[in-house]
């Protein structure tokens, strides 16, 4: 027990909160983006829990990296801060986020994690330590990005739902035309994720590859990722031809490619959000160790194990419930506009992730889901909700930010000697 | 939590087919109140009438269900008025068929056997164009899956201009049921003109169904 009366508080209090944190991630943020292919029946709810639960870790540990060091000491000039106003500030920050999920799920609005620590972390740096503190550059790359995520998104869906029309939907034989182009989806997915794993990833592993390298192994993925596609889509029970339902075919294969998405983004989701949690413990850990705070030493592999482990519990404790609550609504996103929608954001957040980006993996659906609503790919979409997303999105980062100002005192007043 | 299911609204698709398929069940119920009219039974028509006036009623609630759900802020696959006007032409469908039964009711109207022939070829003609507007509705849910694709464009394109020239067949029906009634009109009498009111709506519907063809196909130009 020694090793353990060894850590200081601030990092129990830490790991507390950021252990909640990955556990909200985990219990609200993954049925959102994992929603759509239980609602479609492409996954049941014990299904969608499971590839969540691989994937989200997979995307935690080995990808979670780059956005967790954003998080830790991106946005801050560190230089500034001494190690006490971080270690008040950092906790602060989670406790403000953690306060403001509680209080989204509780009036069910659509809070983002992201935003609210982005906020939290801006507001104690420029109100409590000053506004030269605050890293306005970074901070304004990670907004603009706000923008641009749900708009590349957008457009992507657009693009891949025009290429699924006129190759395969608006074609004579629709089901051979997906059975040669479904593959090579398959080949595009593991090969993004392994690029964006293998090249100069895998810090957790101690592997650290080149370009060429990393090409090299992303394409062997991908050529993998193409056999399990050619194995998986044979297997496809077509059921009989339907002549009111002529696409209940190739929409059945598309089942399968909306299972490869959702494995893709909740291996994007993972990557990205686990910064959310473990980007402050990492600070605040740092900080304790008295480690030179602005260190190119890289998030160490147990804290996103930590982060990943916490959505997986969250996952599995609560998220079942939300996802349950969805699974009972037929959506009426049929699968090959889930695959379309659910591909973009992946490849969004995974290219976000890799660019050490936080945005919002619900923000970036959102995007595609529109972008595919533009090519007049769904029947309805409801402007309501997008208006609501956008104005919670405004009002998330001042309320974090105050939130995160007055935890910012309440901790210096509990921790100060 | 999801918002991306609250962001994917109830399309109104599937209602609109359902709407079409309840119309035109409703205007298929004209044939066998012709049959009643035809026999002279009075209680058999007032059965028809019952069964029409239950699927018109039924209609009309699938009708407004959809008008309430497609507000103003759906951003919509199918343009929203364009879509209103044709649920317009499908519930003419069902409106029109409620008329002929409610006169033939009313007036006790008997078939006389003279008429017999011709009218019920002209209904028959009629409602192969109606079913042919079911199939085209039916399409919808195809045109949306392929999001407009050119070759389902094209394939609704062609099951419209079938229709038309079903509705034009039955100008030539109607043509000759008309003929007929004034041939006989001194025998009739004052029953004449209800009987050419009764033919002319039943045309109506095979115009009405060629209308929601028409104004799909605009739909699908633009």
């Amino acid at each position: 027990m020694g090793f353990l009366a060894g850590i200081p508080l601030e990092l129990w209090i830490a790991a507390f909160l950021a252990l909640y944190m990955a556990w909200a991630i985990g219990a609200n943020d993954v049925a959102n983006a994992m929603g759509t292919s239980v609602g479609s029946g492409a996954l049941t709810v014990w299904g969608a829990i499971l590839v969540a639960g691989i994937f989200e870790f997979c995307g935690a540990f080995f990808a979670g990296g780059h956005v967790t060091d954003t998080v830790r000491k991106g946005m801050l000039d560190l230089g500034m801060i001494d190690r006490d106003q971080l270690i008040y500030g950092m906790l602060a920050s989670l406790a403000s986020a953690g306060t403001l999920l509680i209080g989204a799920s509780r009036f069910g609005l659509p809070v983002s994690t992201t935003h609210s620590i982005v906020g939290a972390i801006v507001g104690f740096g420029a109100v409590a330590i000053g506004l030269d503190a605050v890293n306005w550059g970074k901070i304004m790359q990670i907004v603009l990005s706000w923008l641009t995520s749900p708009l590349l998104a957008g457009v992507i869906a657009f693009f891949i739902f025009q290429i699924t029309r006129f190759k395969v939907l608006d074609t004579k034989d629709p089901v051979a035309q997906i059975r040669k182009l479904g593959p090579v989806f398959f080949f595009f997915v593991f090969f993004i994720i392994g690029l964006v794993t293998l090249f100069k990833g895998l810090k957790p592993l101690k592997l650290d590859l080149d370009l060429s390298q990393a090409l090299i192994g992303s394409v062997a993925l991908g050529a993998v990722g193409a056999g399990l596609g050619i194995f998986l889509i044979r297997r496809v029970q077509l059921g009989p031809v339907d002549e009111r339902h002529r696409f209940s075919q190739v929409e059945r294969i598309f089942v399968v490619l909306q299972i490869l998405t959702a494995c893709a983004i909740a291996f994007a989701h993972g990557s990205n959000d686990v910064a959310n949690s473990i980007g402050p413990l990492a600070a605040v850990a740092h900080a304790v160790q008295g480690m030179d705070l602005g260190s190119k030493a890289p998030v160490e592999p147990w804290m996103l194990a930590i982060g990943g482990i916490g959505i997986v519990v969250g996952l599995g404790t609560w998220g079942y419930r939300v996802m349950e609550t969805v699974g009972k609504r037929i959506t009426e996103l049929t699968p090959s506009r889930g695959f379309a929608a659910q591909l973009s954001a992946a490849t969004t957040i995974v290219l976000a992730s890799r660019m050490g980006i936080p945005i919002s993996t619900t923000h970036t659906l959102v995007g595609a889901v529109l972008g595919v609503g533009l090519a007049r790919g769904i029947g309805a979409l409801d402007l309501r909700v997008v208006g609501k997303i956008i104005a919670s999105w405004v009002a998330t980062l001042p309320i974090a930010a105050v939130l995160s100002i007055f935890f910012y005192y309440f901790f210096r007043g509990l921790l100060i000697p | 939590m999801a918002w991306i299911d609250k962001l994917v609204g109830k399309s109104p698709i599937k209602p609109m087919q359902k709407h079409m398929h309840v119309a035109v069940l409703c205007a298929r119920e004209v044939l066998p109140l012709l049959e009643a009219m035809a026999t002279g039974d009075d209680e058999a028509v007032r059965d028809r009438r019952a069964e029409i006036d239950r699927l018109e009623h039924e209609a009309d609630q699938i009708k407004h269900e959809i008008r309430s759900h497609t507000p103003r802020r759906f951003m919509m696959a199918l343009d929203r008025r364009t879509m209103l006007e044709i649920l317009d032409y499908q519930d003419s469908i069902a409106d029109v068929t409620q008329d002929i039964a409610e006169l033939a009711d009313q007036r006790r109207m008997h078939l006389p056997e003279a008429l017999k022939e011709p009218v019920l070829s002209l209904a028959r003609q009629v409602l192969a164009a109606c079913e042919q507007g079911q199939r085209i509705i039916d399409e919808l849910d195809e045109l949306v899956e392929t999001g407009f694709g050119e070759s389902e464009v094209g394939r609704v394109d062609e099951m419209i201009s079938e229709l038309g020239r079903l509705e034009t067949e039955t100008d030539a029906q109607l043509d000759r049921a008309a003929r007929k009634l004034f041939s006989i009109e001194e025998e009739l009498g004052v029953a004449t003109i209800f009987w050419h009111q009764v033919i002319r709506q039943i045309a109506t519907l095979a115009d009405l169904s060629e209308r929601v063809g028409n104004r799909l196909r605009l739909l699908l130009a633009s």
